[in-house]
């Protein structure tokens, strides 16, 4: 019976091998123009998701109110990309996850992920997408961690020879040799987060999402899991898709960057480009010879901070940095100066603020 | 398992197409018991690396169900006689409940925990998972300690069997393993109805336990005891009467307290699968409610 059944896997897998070579010549084939549209590989167009929230008002009373957690959410992203999403509290972000994975139906608009309508096809979907939920889970809690394994190779039906490939390669990568052997329970969140990657992407997911992966973690583990999934994304041409509250998360890994607030989408693109939509501004600080009163400098640039010698300058950042120190430097005794890069949890904090008051 | 091969093999040479047939093609019942085998298995072998706690729980649940049984035979010191039935009568009705009420709880007895996975939220991540949601929530933490139950009400089934003095006809000898197992389905479609309530109200592992270890309990005593309106609740609205007590009637002869024709105690098996078809379509509008309101 084992028998059969790994030969069934076998030819299961040549077949999953050949139909991985349609798809590459389908995008190649995009490319070039010939299949218009082919390369999204998560599409959602104008995507809405509304709750029936109730209320206790009083005694037996009731208040039903609709809140719209997604609101005409449209956007695609390609084969490979990596792609930051980030959102305040309750912006919708877990909520669009939930509905890319299956578990949420949308309420309106239309969804697809490998081609497949999530919410109709949730199991045909769960063979071709990896989701680690930071705040909880994905492993057996009483289980050492390679039971949790063993399950996902039957579960999935991952031919064995790749099983073991795809699981060396995590042990190795994300330092689990030693934690095999030991009770998910037991395990450290940074411990149990490398744990839950691995078990997310043993069955060769083409899409991984991630809610939150370095929530609660320390530096040293921060680091990596950022690294692992950089070479994920860079070796193997894994989709990636991770909101998080931290934007070291997003500096470091994502080209692109989509913004999202009360269900809708604020900023889509690559992150430089939030510096201008957030019209954020770098600084200049300048070291002078002696105490001076305020640079008088050049519009849009002014001094923003002295102290002692040292002044700070604010220009907006899509400006060039070179024309104001020449300015300054021919005026006043200069001993030394750097230039600050605008800090983006700033830029987006003044975003959702805008977007408050707005 | 090697049935379950061979139907794969047969799906994937009949999907010539091919290309997408990684995809098993069988039908979701077959992935459904699959996928709880799978899980059920890995809790087995888990329980079995911690053999002496195992025996231990195992017998802690045989001691304690077995009380039951003790209470019994304490009202049988005092009086000859409940509602007409004698002591290995009652044994008899009560093997039979026990034993089909202990098949259920060991096999999806973990489905009292769904509400608290709804509240925590971590029914997401079954759902992110290829297989049936419903398997994974009851093959989760598959207790094999419960056999203490099935063997406790074998043992007093057992009993009964013996000291009965009863004319065994082919009938009513078949008529003993059918109850059993149609009373465990009937039994698991109660724990299932239970974990769909859930859904809606996930505090709601308390009403169920009324109908699950609360008719367990009813059904060890003969229906002559109790008021006709509970009898005909537990006839016709929620089908208990069909594990033990319509079949045992025939069994040992005994009027049923409801004017039912005579084959209605083969019906057992047609009640099951009623119950369990209606429990289904509840499962899956809870899971649906579930997955447009996200709570």
């Amino acid at each position: 019976m084992a028998e059969s059944e790994t030969e069934t896997d076998t030819e299961r897998e040549r077949e999953t091998e050949r139909e991985r070579e349609a798809g590459a010549e389908t995008a190649a084939g995009a490319e070039t123009g010939a299949v218009p549209g082919a390369r999204a590989f998560i599409e959602l167009d104008g995507v809405e998701k509304v709750f029936d929230v109730r209320r206790r008002t009083g005694f037996l009373r009731r208040e039903r109110r609709q809140v719209r957690a997604v609101d005409g959410l449209s956007f695609t992203v390609s084969r490979g990309e990596m792609v930051g999403y980030i959102g305040p509290n309750g912006a919708g972000k877990s909520t669009t996850i939930k509905m890319l994975t299956g578990i949420l139906t949308p309420s309106g608009g239309r969804l697809r992920v490998a081609g497949i309508d999530p919410s109709r096809e949730r199991t045909r979907l769960a063979h071709r997408i990896g989701v680690v939920f930071g705040q909880r889970t994905t492993l057996w809690w009483d289980l050492p961690l390679i039971d949790s394994y063993r399950l996902m190779h039957r579960m999935y039906r991952i031919p064995d020879a790749r099983y073991r490939e795809n699981l060396d390669r995590c042990v190795e990568l994300l330092q689990l040799g030693e934690l095999l052997d030991v009770p998910v329970r037991q395990l450290s969140l940074g411990q149990r987060m490398r744990g839950d990657i691995a078990a997310a992407l043993l069955h060769d997911p083409d899409v991984l999402y991630l809610d939150e992966p370095t929530i609660g973690l320390d530096v040293v583990s921060k680091a990596k899991v950022r690294g692992f999934l950089r070479d994920l994304n860079a070796e193997r041409g894994t989709t990636v898709l991770l909101t998080t509250h931290d934007l070291q998360d997003i500096e470091q890994l994502c080209s692109r960057v989509m913004v999202i607030d009360h269900g809708r989408l604020m900023y889509d693109g690559p992150l430089d480009g939030l510096h201008e939509a957030g019209e954020s501004e770098r600084t200049l600080v300048v070291d002078l010879e002696r105490e001076l009163p305020p640079i008088e400098a050049p519009e849009p640039a002014r001094v923003v901070r002295v102290e002692g010698p040292r002044q700070w300058l604010a220009f907006p950042a899509s400006a060039s940095a070179a024309g104001l120190v020449a300015r300054v430097a021919e005026r006043y005794p200069l001993v030394d100066l750097s230039v600050r890069e605008p800090d983006i949890e700033a830029v987006i904090a003044r975003m959702y603020a805008e977007r408050a008051g707005a | 398992m090697a049935e379950t091969a061979h139907v794969t093999g047969a799906a994937d040479e009949a999907d010539p197409a091919g290309g997408i047939s990684w995809e098993p093609r069988r039908g979701r019942l077959g992935e459904g018991l699959r996928a709880y085998g799978l899980i059920a298995g890995m809790w087995i072998r888990s329980t079995m690396a911690y053999r002496t706690s195992f025996l231990l729980t195992a017998f802690g649940n045989f001691a304690m169900t077995a009380l039951d049984f003790v209470a019994i035979l304490l009202m049988f010191s005092r009086v000859d006689a409940l509602g007409g039935w004698s002591l290995p009568e009652v044994a008899f009705l009560y093997g039979l409940s026990g034993v089909s009420f202990g098949l259920a709880d060991l096999a999806i007895g973990s489905m009292e925990r769904l509400g608290q996975r709804v509240r925590d939220g971590t029914l997401d991540t079954l759902l992110v998972r290829p297989v049936p949601v419903l398997a994974q929530v009851a093959g989760d933490r598959f207790g094999l300690r419960r056999l203490g139950r099935v063997a406790q009400g074998l043992l007093v089934l057992g009993y009964a069997l013996v000291v009965l003095d009863v004319d065994w006809t082919v009938a009513k000898v078949l008529l003993v393993p059918v109850a059993l197992l149609s009373g465990a389905g009937i039994f698991c479609a109660v724990f299932v109805a239970a974990g769909a309530f859930q859904f809606a109200a996930q505090d709601a592992s308390e009403v169920a336990n009324a109908f699950t270890y609360g008719g367990t309990t009813m059904l060890q005593y003969p229906p002559a005891v109790f008021a006709l309106d509970l009898v005909r609740g537990a006839t016709f609205v929620v089908p208990l009467a069909f594990v033990n007590w319509l079949p045992a009637g025939y069994v040992l002869d005994r009027p049923y307290p409801l004017d039912l024709p005579g084959w209605v105690a083969f019906t057992p098996p047609l009640a099951a699968a009623a119950c369990c078809a209606l429990a289904g379509l509840a499962w899956r509008a809870g899971l649906r409610s579930y997955r447009s309101t996200g709570s």
